[in-house]
């Protein structure tokens, strides 16, 4: 064949192969959104962070505003403590409180950064202070159970003094704290009014 | 019985110095293979060979498994209601395994074959002596072109095939079944990342080159110079190679996507 035309088949070839990369890395892949400008590194503690992976999205109404960058454990305190790498042209308030959200029922999790009313800014290296964990699917069909069984001691309470039926079912509390964080319980136990209020509100 | 083992000693002995073999002519193109370079034009021809010529086999390929994943990823995903992370699923299952390794199982059989058949034939031919009887290296003049030439068509091959499955099961996951349009991009978007995804997929590509390529080259130059020898040489080939691939790319799926 002419060496010519060689050249330009050959030339197409390579031209079409880099143009698929390019097709995969920025039609598929995540190259035009992967670059935030600059980024700051914000630090937030939480008793649990359920299935949150590290490059998950932190999102402050719905946009990502930045990325999680490193996920450690506190032996200390024993919470985990997440880096997040957010995006420098959003700045938050510095009472800003840090959720762990999940997108969808099966989706991914991602913190969700709700804005507070401070008037100074978060800035590197600062620390989320109001954080609210995963909410973990056992922990919370055993606050559920435990509250039903609540309403059945009342009842049956009222109904004729003794309370065997409940005791039978107010075992799942028991269950229910270790599957909590293991910190003090007070503490998981505000958590989890809060959380079923929520629960309820959603409702 | 006797004999038996004296099978498993030979055995062992043939394979270890195959490997040895191997390993010398690896050293070997790697050192004759200036030429490949500065006399481009050998290596551009064989590009033109293998990899042009193999690109219809992968295409259509490539768009036939886009096809598959796209049905039986949406059966699957819209039985747990979540069929907006087809484009995910698609463009995860192609860029980090199917492309690469469907791509090096095609290139063994479309390009490997045909190196290896075409070196042993030389061989056959007495041609590579002859060669040698002008002092002209047969390493640097006929294998080390072709090798680089399947190095570097491999990874190309194998973003051709990943982009046009993509673009397969959009056809059918969005054009054909209906899943929303933006979804399939957006959750693909979200989910594939170019460094860790795509820049893997390419690694693997590459590897998978290198491997088919120089058991493709390295079983025609060790071919027996018969037609026979040259027939054996060239389904050893696809075998043995296709099970490199396998092989390798369970290693460095193991090696790449297992953390965290």
């Amino acid at each position: 064949m002419d060496r010519k035309l060689t050249d330009l088949w050959v030339g197409l070839f390579v031209i079409a192969g880099f143009a698929a990369l390019l097709v995969l890395a920025l039609k598929a892949g995540n190259l035009l959104s992967f670059n935030f400008s600059e980024t700051y590194q914000v630090l937030a503690k939480f008793d649990n962070i359920g299935g949150l992976k590290v490059r998950a999205p932190v999102k402050s109404a719905g946009v990502v505003v930045g990325r999680v960058a490193s996920v450690g454990f506190d032996d200390q305190t024993y919470e985990a403590v997440v880096t997040l790498a957010m995006d420098r042209r959003y700045g938050f308030p510095k009472d800003s409180s840090a959720k762990i959200l999940t997108s969808g029922l099966l989706g991914e999790q991602y913190i969700g950064l709700e804005p507070g009313g401070d008037s100074a800014k978060l800035a590197e290296g600062a620390k989320i202070k109001s954080t609210q964990s995963a909410i973990v699917l056992e922990s919370l069909i055993s606050q559920f159970l435990f509250s039903k069984a609540a309403e059945g001691k009342t009842d049956s309470k009222a109904a004729d003094g003794a309370a065997p039926a409940g005791t039978g079912i107010a075992a799942p509390p028991s269950l229910g704290a270790p599957a909590g964080s293991g910190k003090a319980d007070g503490k998981s136990e505000s958590k989890a009014s809060m959380t079923s209020n929520n629960n309820k509100d959603s409702k | 019985m006797r004999r038996f083992i004296e099978g498993i000693g030979h055995g062992l002995i043939d394979s270890i110095a195959k490997m040895g073999y191997g390993a010398r002519l690896f050293w070997l193109l790697l050192r004759y293979s200036g030429t490949s370079f500065t006399r481009l034009r050998l290596t551009i021809t064989q590009i033109h060979f293998i990899g042009n010529y193999s690109l219809i086999i992968i295409v259509v390929s490539g768009l036939f498994v886009g096809f598959v994943l796209g049905l039986q990823g949406y059966n699957t995903l819209q039985r747990y209601g979540s069929e907006q992370a087809l484009g995910l699923l698609v463009a995860i299952g192609l860029v980090r395994e199917l492309g690469p390794v469907v791509t090096a199982l095609l290139f063994a059989g479309r390009a490997g074959t045909s190196i290896t058949a075409e070196i042993g034939l030389m061989k056959a031919g007495e041609q590579l002596a002859a060669m040698e009887m002008m002092a002209v290296s047969p390493i640097a003049r006929v294998l080390a072109p072709r090798f680089w030439a399947g190095v570097i068509s491999m990874p190309l091959l194998a973003a051709m095939f990943s982009a046009v499955g993509v673009f397969g099961g959009y056809i059918v996951g969005v054009v054909l079944i209906g899943v929303d349009d933006g979804a399939f991009w957006s959750q693909m978007q979200n989910g594939v990342d170019w460094m860790e995804d795509v820049g893997n997929g390419v690694i693997k590509s590459i590897v998978f080159g290198i491997a088919v390529t120089f058991i493709a080259v390295f079983e025609g130059y060790d071919s027996q110079p018969t037609p026979e020898g040259v027939a054996r040489a060239t389904t050893r080939t696809v075998v043995s190679s296709s099970l490199v691939v396998l092989g390798l790319d369970f290693m460095l799926t193991a090696l790449m996507f297992s953390r965290g």
